[in-house]
């Protein structure tokens, strides 16, 4: 019985100190092989000439990052992924926390409200771009249609490059504005209520109330949906891929993005050099960006807090 | 009486005059896409801008599941999204059991990790992961759009979190007091506890997963497609006759228009939890 006992309590603190190791393996394993990995060989990859056909070739340097940097392809990829990102993540804040405000207040059937808002978030990006360039089609497109009835003449969606970037700007923000509201909504619900009864007592209107103690409070959740709206932004890619049938962002690429690029690097090119340097190049730009955003948003915050 | 007044400010009539916009500006590109998805290319020239459906949506429809192999597709979209699902939700909450309630040296810096994780743009690892794919020979198959999506970092913040709040420590001692193995307590415990997380977890991931276009569109070969990536092959076949599209548009979003009638409040209340973009 004794050495029975013994090893069974042997066997329950092997059980006790391994398990958690066990547990958390799946997730770190392949985690480690299908995203960490990948990235770190980006860099290896993007050192080397490299082919998507014949592989490996012989190790060039930083030759792939100057050619890159040398062509105005790039610059101009950088320049309409910014702009792009601008046109989709500032409107898809206000609008978010304007929506989130009036779901805020005593409504009848909030449920229904709630999940009209979300409806856009269960169609596809590639689904939503299709049916966005029809509405913004150059010739017949509902909008066109609709500014004329205003009496403004036409404008080139797909031809021009600041209409473009607007077109697929509101394809974002249609897709993600309800979804940002109910997170908004959220942390409005959490601002305690004494402070709007504060303010109601100092004679402070609806809008004077909303600027300097909803805005101020939501501080760390605007921060949140912004850092994750660039992290997700600057690496667009489905609504301009489908902005049109070529998928080349454009006959001028006017409205061809970071990762469109890369793809067209990598995929019609076949140089996985230099698609391995834009996708470093676009990981600091990430990164960069993300920094500012948040350094930004902390500190008109908490300007707004005073 | 006059604090329950002021407990949370009376719904003006612009606020309803506001949502009332907003949700047709949400409801209408669905609408749209279905009424020109329902009319013949003829009709729509006729009247391109009225906002009356046709009565040609069947006939397009059959035209479209021809065009592209539309229920290769549909089979292929369910099977993935479902299996990247249930891959995600096992292996967050397995994480996250370990991590909320299990003792073990290097967890907060293994957790902190994870969390950071969560802002990696991993999809810029793309390059590489083609290569690996097609060492492995898997190019074109459907498992090499699955396991790259079969972990999440959000997964297992998300179970632990829930794990901690929904799942007494006095309860994981009982167990082991009694005697049960860690697996046990996992099994018949901690699993049913995280029942109502996991599902919203498992929503989340597969719509994700259904929407999802970038690496399966890289990675398929066009006979063997995902819905988002014969979306696309309908749209290089028939980009000038917006009829065809948008009614494949109407056809591939129908399966998620479904899901939200019937999970769309989970959906809300998933969100409002703390859920993350996917």
């Amino acid at each position: 019985m004794a050495p029975r006992a013994a090893w069974r309590r042997r066997l329950t603190r092997a059980d006790e100190k391994a398990s958690p190791y066990a547990y958390i393996s799946p997730f770190f394993i392949l985690f480690g092989v299908v995203g960490l990995f990948p990235l770190g060989y980006t860099a290896w990859v993007s050192l080397h000439k490299w082919s998507l056909i014949g592989g490996q070739g012989a190790f060039v340097g930083l030759k792939n990052y100057t050619d890159v940097l040398g062509q105005p392809y790039f610059w101009n990829a950088l320049k309409n992924t910014v702009s792009i990102f601008l046109l989709s993540s500032v409107p898809q804040i206000i609008i978010a926390l304007l929506i989130a405000a009036a779901l805020d207040s005593n409504l009848r059937a909030r449920t229904f409200w709630r999940m009209g808002v979300l409806l856009p978030y269960v169609l596809a990006p590639v689904a939503v771009a299709l049916i966005f360039s029809d509405l913004f089609g150059d010739k017949f497109g509902l909008v066109n249609h609709l500014l004329g009835l205003v009496g403004i003449d036409p404008v080139q969606w797909h031809k021009e490059v600041l209409p473009s970037h607007v077109a697929i700007a509101t394809m974002v923000n249609f897709r993600w504005i309800g979804y940002n509201a109910l997170i908004f909504l959220a942390a409005m619900q959490a601002v305690p209520r004494d402070y709007y009864e504060a303010a109601l007592i100092d004679g402070a209107g609806r809008v004077r109330t909303f600027i300097s103690i909803t805005i101020p409070q939501l501080r760390a959740t605007i921060i949140f949906v912004i850092v994750t709206s660039t992290i997700g932004g600057l690496q667009i890619f489905d609504e301009p891929r489908m902005y049109d049938q070529y998928g080349l962002g454009g006959a001028d690429r006017q409205w061809q993005t970071l990762t469109l690029y890369l793809y067209q690097l990598g995929w019609t090119q076949k140089n996985f050099g230099r698609a391995a340097a834009v996708a470093w190049m676009l990981f600091l730009i990430i990164v960069i960006f993300a920094i500012i955003n948040f350094l930004l948003t902390r500190r008109i915050a908490s300007k707004g807090s005073r | 009486m006059r604090a329950k007044v002021i407990r949370r400010t009376q719904a003006s009539p612009a606020a309803y005059v506001f949502l009332i916009v907003v949700l047709l500006a949400s409801a209408f590109p669905l609408w749209w896409s279905f009424v020109i998805g329902s009319k013949d290319a003829a009709a729509i020239v006729q009247d391109p801008y009225s906002f009356v459906p046709g009565g040609h949506f069947l006939q397009n429809a059959a035209t479209v599941v021809t065009t592209v192999p539309f229920w290769k597709a549909l089979g292929n979209s369910i099977f993935v999204s479902t299996t990247v699902s249930l891959l995600v939700v096992l292996f967050s909450a397995m994480a996250g059991f370990a991590f909320a309630k299990l003792r073990f040296r290097g967890r907060s810096g293994l957790l902190v990790f994870v969390i950071a994780t969560m802002a990696v743009p991993t999809q810029l690892g793309i390059v590489p992961l083609f290569i690996v794919m097609s060492k492995l020979g898997w190019i074109g198959s459907l498992w090499a759009v699955i396991i790259p999506s079969a972990v999440s970092a959000f997964g297992v913040f998300w179970m632990t979190q829930y794990l901690q709040e929904a799942l007494p420590d006095e309860l994981i001692e009982a167990s082991r007091v009694d005697g049960a193995s860690t697996l046990r307590t996992f099994w018949s415990i901690a699993l049913p506890a995280v029942r109502p997380g996991a599902a919203m977890l498992g929503l989340f991931t597969f719509i994700a997963t259904w929407t999802n276009f970038f690496w399966p569109f890289i990675i398929l070969d066009p006979g063997n497609p995902t819905l988002p990536v014969a979306l696309q092959q309908l749209q290089a076949a028939y980009f000038v006759d917006y009829s065809l599209v948008l009614n494949g548009v109407v056809l591939m979003a129908l399966p998620l228009i479904v899901l939200f009638i019937f999970a769309g409040k989970q959906l809300v209340s998933g969100i409002m939890q703390g859920a993350v973009k996917g």
